[in-house]
C-alpha cells in the first residue's frame, strides 16, 4: 500500500495510507488532512491543492503538463521549483511519498 | 444553546448528506464543537462529489465510492453520525431545539439545526416524460443509469443548453454518439455567461459535431414499447412542420429548484431558496442553511452587485457551510468571497471568477476562434468578473485580483502579451478600502481544541 506523509507549514506531520490510483490530493481530503483544500475536486480548476514535493519523492511521478504548470502560477503561496498540484500526483503500489503543504491555499 | 439539563446531550442535526452538509459537520469539529453531530440524508451513498457526475462518471472513470468526500474512518474518528436513506419530512422545533421525523418513522432530536437540502432538477411535464430513456441527472444513482443507457445509445438528445446539458453532450459526442442539444432560449448558458461566451460555445460544439438547435420548442417525447425513440419539436422560423429528432436517450437539464419544503414547514422565509443573512442564518434566527438551497446577500468581495442571490456551486457550498458552522457555535463569521465556477466540456475548460451581473462593459482578451481567450466584465470601470476559456492564468489572476480588491484597466487588458497579473491596479472607488478589509470566514476560525482538525476541503 502507498503511504503519503504531509508536513504542514507548522511542522506537523500526518501520515496516511492510500490506494494505488488515488491522487495525493484525494488521499488527503478523504482523511481530513489539513492543508489541502481542493475546491474543484481534482479537475485542475482551482490550484488549492498545492504541495511542495520533497526531493526523495520527485522521481515517483511524471512531470507536470502545461495546464498544471499554468495553474501553479496562480497559487495562494508562490510556487517553488518543486511545486505540484497534488490532484495530479497519482499513487502507485507501495510508494512512500513526502510532501509539504503551504501556509495557505486560498 | 444545548446542554442546560441532565437529559442526553443533544447536538447538531444537519439535513442533507451533500457537499455543504459534510463541510458543515467537518467545520464544527475543526472549531472545537464536541456535541453530537448527525448528518442525515436520503441518498444511499456516503456523501460524494457531484460535479464529476456529468463528466468523468459518465465516461466510466469514477464511481460513487471513488467520489466519496471522506473515508468512513473520518466520520467515525470525528464522531459524525452519518445516516443515509432517511428522508426527513417533518420538523417540530422551539428555541432550544426540536425533533425531526423521517418517513421511516425514525426521529432525530437536536439542539441546533442546519438545512443543506440542496436542489432537485427542474422537471418539465411533457407527454412522454415517463418513457424509459428519458432522464434527469443530479444523483449518483441517476448517473449510473444514464451511464449504462449512454453506452448503448446511438442518438442522444439533451434538452437544455446549460452547463450540465453541454457537459453530457460533449462527453457523448466524444464517445462517437449523434448528439443534439435543444435549447429553448436564443443562446446557450444564457443564465451564466455573456453573449460572447454563449456564441463561442455554440460554434465550438458545432465544430465538434454536435447539433445545437436554439429557440427549440419541445412538444413531446415519442416512443415505442415504453422506450423513447424521439423528441418532437414545434414549428420554427415559420416552418410549419414539426421535426422529430431521433433519440435513444434523452437527458433533461433545464436547471434546478431549491428544496425548501422543510423551511416552509418551519415558517422560515423562503424566496428562490431559504432566505439567509451573511451569517447563513434563516429568518427564525435559529436555523442555518447553506449551499444550493440558500438565498443569501450577494457575497462578492467589493461592493458591486447588490441584492440577493442563490449560487449553485461547490465553492459556495463549502464556504457558506463554514460560515454556517461558525454561526451555530456563536462565533463571528460572514460569507464574503469571490464566487467561482467551472465547467469542463470536451477539451474546453471554462473557469468563471466573480459574478458578472450588472456589468456595463465587456472586454475580449484573446481570440475566441483560437479556443483560448477570456471575457472580462466591467462595471463603472472596474473589473468584476471573467469567463476564461482554456486560460487558467487569466482565471487565477482575476480571482486573485477580485480577492484583493484590485482591478485591471479595460484599455490594457486586451494585451495578451502581458500576463493579467502584471496589470493589477488599485481600485479608485469609494468602496475599495472596504473591499480589501472585508472579512473572510475562514480567516476567523480559532484553532481546533479537542478534536483533530479536519481539512477545510471540498
Amino acid at each position: 500500500m502507498p503511504t503519503v506523509s504531509y508536513v504542514a507549514f507548522d511542522g506537523t506531520e500526518t501520515i496516511v495510507t492510500g490506494f494505488a490510483g488515488d491522487s495525493v490530493m484525494e488521499t488527503a481530503v478523504r482523511n481530513g488532512v489539513p492543508g489541502i483544500v481542493a475546491e474543484c475536486g481534482g479537475s485542475l480548476s482551482c490550484a488549492t491543492c498545492h504541495v511542495f514535493l520533497c526531493a526523495d519523492s520527485a522521481g515517483l511521478f511524471p512531470p507536470k503538463l502545461d495546464l498544471e504548470d499554468d495553474m501553479l502560477d496562480g497559487t495562494a503561496i508562490d510556487r517553488e521549483d518543486n511545486s505540484r498540484l497534488s490532484c495530479q500526483l497519482k499513487l502507485t503500489d507501495d510508494v512512500s511519498v513526502h510532501v509539504q503543504t503551504p501556509e495557505t491555499q486560498v | 444553546m444545548g446542554d442546560t439539563t441532565a437529559a442526553p446531550r443533544l447536538g447538531t442535526l444537519i439535513i442533507g448528506n451533500c457537499q455543504a452538509g459534510v463541510q458543515l459537520a467537518s467545520t464544527l469539529r475543526e472549531l472545537g464543537d464536541t456535541d453530537p453531530i448527525t448528518l442525515v440524508g436520503e441518498e444511499p451513498h456516503a456523501p460524494y462529489q457531484r460535479p464529476p457526475l456529468s463528466k468523468a462518471f459518465l465516461k466510466g472513470e469514477a464511481t460513487a465510492d471513488s467520489l466519496a468526500f471522506r473515508t468512513h474512518d473520518f466520520y467515525r474518528e470525528h464522531s459524525i453520525d452519518l445516516v443515509p436513506r432517511e428522508r426527513i419530512f417533518r420538523i417540530i422545533r422551539n428555541a432550544d431545539g426540536g425533533v425531526a421525523t423521517a418517513e421511516s418513522g425514525r426521529t432525530f432530536a437536536f439542539a441546533r439545526l442546519a438545512l443543506t437540502t440542496g436542489a432537485v432538477p427542474r422537471t418539465i411535464p411533457f407527454e412522454g416524460s415517463e418513457l424509459e430513456g428519458v432522464s434527469y441527472l443530479r444523483t449518483a444513482t441517476e448517473a449510473t443509469v444514464l451511464e449504462q443507457q449512454l453506452r448503448e445509445a446511438r442518438n442522444v438528445v439533451v434538452v437544455g443548453g446549460g452547463f450540465i446539458g453541454l457537459e453530457v453532450a460533449a462527453g457523448a459526442r466524444a464517445a462517437g454518439k449523434n448528439v443534439t442539444v435543444l435549447e429553448a432560449a436564443p443562446r446557450l448558458v444564457g443564465r451564466a455567461v455573456s453573449e460572447q461566451t454563449s456564441e463561442f460555445y455554440l460554434q465550438a460544439h458545432r465544430r465538434r459535431g454536435i447539433r445545437v438547435v436554439l429557440n427549440a420548442q419541445v412538444v413531446r417525447f415519442v416512443g415505442e414499447h415504453d422506450r423513447v425513440t424521439g423528441v418532437e419539436l414545434g414549428p420554427r422560423d415559420g416552418d410549419g412542420s414539426g421535426e422529430i429528432v431521433a433519440a435513444d436517450v434523452v437527458l433533461i437539464g433545464v436547471g434546478v429548484v431549491p428544496r425548501t419544503e422543510l423551511a416552509v414547514q418551519l415558517g422560515i422565509e423562503v424566496e428562490n431558496g431559504i432566505v439567509v443573512d451573511a451569517r447563513a442564518l434563516a429568518s427564525d434566527g435559529l436555523t442555518v442553511a447553506a449551499g444550493d438551497c440558500a438565498n443569501m446577500p450577494n457575497p462578492s468581495i467589493g461592493d458591486f452587485g447588490v441584492g440577493r442571490i442563490r449560487l449553485e456551486s461547490v465553492q459556495n457550498a463549502v464556504e457558506q457551510a463554514k460560515v454556517a458552522a461558525a454561526t451555530l457555535l456563536g462565533l463571528p463569521a460572514e460569507h464574503r468571497t469571490v464566487p467561482w465556477f467551472w465547467s469542463d466540456q470536451a477539451d474546453l475548460k471554462l473557469q468563471i471568477a466573480g459574478l458578472s451581473g450588472g456589468h456595463d462593459r465587456v472586454v475580449l482578451r484573446g481570440e475566441p476562434d483560437s479556443e483560448k481567450f477570456s471575457v472580462l466584465y466591467y462595471r463603472d470601470g472596474r473589473l468584476i468578473a471573467a469567463d476564461c476559456i482554456n486560460s487558467p492564468l487569466d482565471f487565477m489572476a482575476v480571482k486573485n485580483a477580485l480577492h484583493r480588491g484590485l482591478s485591471v484597466p479595460a484599455d490594457v487588458a486586451t494585451d495578451t502579451t502581458v500576463p493579467l497579473k502584471k496589470l493589477f491596479v488599485a481600485v479608485e472607488t469609494a468602496d475599495a478600502g472596504r473591499a480589501v478589509a472585508a472579512p473572510v470566514a475562514v480567516d476567523l476560525a480559532p484553532p481546533a481544541v479537542p478534536v483533530p482538525a479536519g481539512s477545510p476541503a471540498a
